[in-house]
């Protein structure tokens, strides 16, 4: 599903990744760990296409396609979904705008129908309550006032209603509370499935806990040093990062 | 108004002065009134082709105990002004909220001179205005407080959008205070659309043309608050319309 071969990325002139390589196939959950400032936020918005990240080298092929020759909203309606280590508050615009305006613009772009007022009432009520996100939030502006939990939560919701191929979820669980964990682990189980994968970056085991993975890579210097099943996770809980990049 | 302003005019110091001067003399300011106790609610909306010029003065006076409420869409004509010459009385309310667009070469501005002739009056005044290519874009508040404006309550809140490098805008909030227990507070921000916001509308599937027009649209319509919500979707599809 999502092939990366060789990727180099700069910022300002500042080489961030420097040759990292990854394959992640269709029903699979990847988790990335690695150090503060190893390039794992950057490697999200690379995949995204945020403006100001340079791709000197290598490739990116998502579903057989150059990933890196699409605009970002291009590449959310191929299905691609970042979830942000710090989701960002747009004043004047209602949640429920945002996702109704979100979920449409990518359905055009694939030809396919709007989602009606109803359909999509229907949709977001349900998806709320799954995540324990109450209904009222969505009527506020995107995440304005919102705790660092909820803001995660609301990834979450915009996550399960736009129903990505593949989600790259950028430090979900840091700043929830253990029920909140559990019900966005949920979350993200509930999108596991044979057609769609899971890039999740963390820092700490209990995530995995939650959501096993089928393989942890180790990210340092921008790129991976070292990959291996669920079990790795643990060893560097015990031993942290020092042992693997020696 | 008859004789010509000129730039020393504090209230036509950005105005197009040669546009003002084609249309010379302009005619009397409207006279509303609003009446002890009662409330009023206006909206304008200039929408006029970019070549016109166009030019609209008020003189309000809102009794004891009343409020007026005026919206203000500017996005018509070359030169386009909206001036309100506003008096409130012991105890009145007005609100102003107003959106300028600006775009082409055109110069579009709102200038009000809000009194508090008497006590406990309130004025709350915002405007939000874009700004593309080469406009010009004012917004000129004065709030003048006589002596018996004790416990005035006066605000004014600008924000504007600069889409273009070659745009402007200009705000310069003016006070004149004759009585010492009074409250005026006043803010002006100049920005642009926010980077983090656009790609985060982005990554979700919006592309940049809506995701602009969306943030644009969000930004303009602190200037609708308050409304009925009825009134407001009237207004935003509007300003949806003329953006
Ligand atoms: N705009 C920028 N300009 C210059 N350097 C940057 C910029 N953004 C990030 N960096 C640098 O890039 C490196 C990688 O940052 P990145 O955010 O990808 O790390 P990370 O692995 O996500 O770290 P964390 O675990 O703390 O989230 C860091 O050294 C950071 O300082
Ligand atoms: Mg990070």
């Amino acid at each position: 599903m999502l092939i990366i071969d060789d990727l180099h990325a700069e910022i300002d002139g500042k080489a961030i990744l420097k040759g990292l390589s990854l394959t992640v196939n269709a029903g699979e959950v990847h988790a990335i760990m690695g150090p503060n400032g190893a390039g794992k936020s950057t490697l999200s918005y690379v995949l995204a296409g945020r403006a100001g990240y340079a791709v000197t080298g290598g490739s990116v092929t998502f579903l057989g396609r150059d990933l890196l020759a699409l605009q970002p909203h291009e590449r959310a309606a191929a299905g691609v979904f970042l979830g942000l280590q710090y989701p960002v508050e747009i004043p004047g615009v209602s949640n429920l705008n945002f996702l109704r305006t979100a979920l449409n613009a990518q359905r055009g772009q694939r030809g396919e129908a709007e989602a009606s007022g109803a359909e999509f009432m229907k949709l977001v009520k349900a998806v709320a309550a799954d995540l324990g996100l109450p209904y009222e939030m969505l009527k506020r502006s995107v995440n304005q006032g919102f705790s660092g939990g909820e803001k995660k939560r609301n990834e979450m919701v915009q996550m399960a209603v736009l129903q990505p191929r593949l989600a790259v979820l950028d430090e979900t669980d840091s700043g929830l509370d253990i029920d909140a964990l559990r019900v966005v682990s949920e979350g993200i189980n509930r999108m596991r499935g044979p057609e769609r994968a899971t890039l999740l970056i963390t820092h700490y085991q209990r995530l995995l806990d939650y959501v096993v993975p089928d393989f942890v890579h180790v990210l340092v210097g921008g790129r991976i040093v070292r990959s291996g099943g669920a079990e790795l996770a643990h060893v560097l809980e015990r031993d942290g990062y020092v042992s693997i990049a020696a | 108004m008859s004789a010509l302003p000129t730039r020393r005019d504090e209230a036509w110091r950005y105005s197009d002065l040669a546009a003002a001067a084609s249309v010379w003399p302009v005619p009397a300011a409207e006279t509303v009134t609003v009446a002890a106790g009662e409330s009023l609610a206006r909206t304008l909306i200039l929408d006029a082709p970019d070549d016109a010029i166009v030019i609209h003065d008020y003189a309000i006076t809102v009794a004891a105990g009343a409020s007026l409420d005026f919206r203000i869409l500017n996005a018509g004509g070359r030169y386009g002004r909206v001036a309100l010459d506003v008096t409130l009385h012991a105890g009145a309310r007005f609100d102003l909220g107003g959106v300028i667009i600006g775009r082409g070469a055109t110069n579009r501005e709102i200038v009000t001179t809000v009194r508090h002739a008497g006590p406990g009056a309130v004025s709350r005044q915002v405007v939000r205005c874009v700004a593309g290519d080469t406009a010009t874009t004012t917004y000129l508040g004065k709030v003048a407080v006589a002596r018996e404006g004790q416990q005035t309550d006066a605000a004014q809140s600008f924000k504007a959008l600069l889409l273009d490098r070659g745009a402007t805008a200009n705000a310069k909030p003016e006070l004149e205070i004759f009585a010492d227990d009074v409250k005026c507070a006043h803010g002006a921000t100049v920005g642009e659309l926010d980077a983090n916001a656009l790609f985060y509308l982005e990554s979700r599937g919006v592309p940049p043309a809506a995701a602009r027009a969306l943030l644009t649209r969000a930004f303009l319509s602190d200037a609708f608050e308050g409304l009925a919500d009825d009134a407001r979707d009237a207004l935003e599809a509007r300003l949806e319309a003329l953006l």
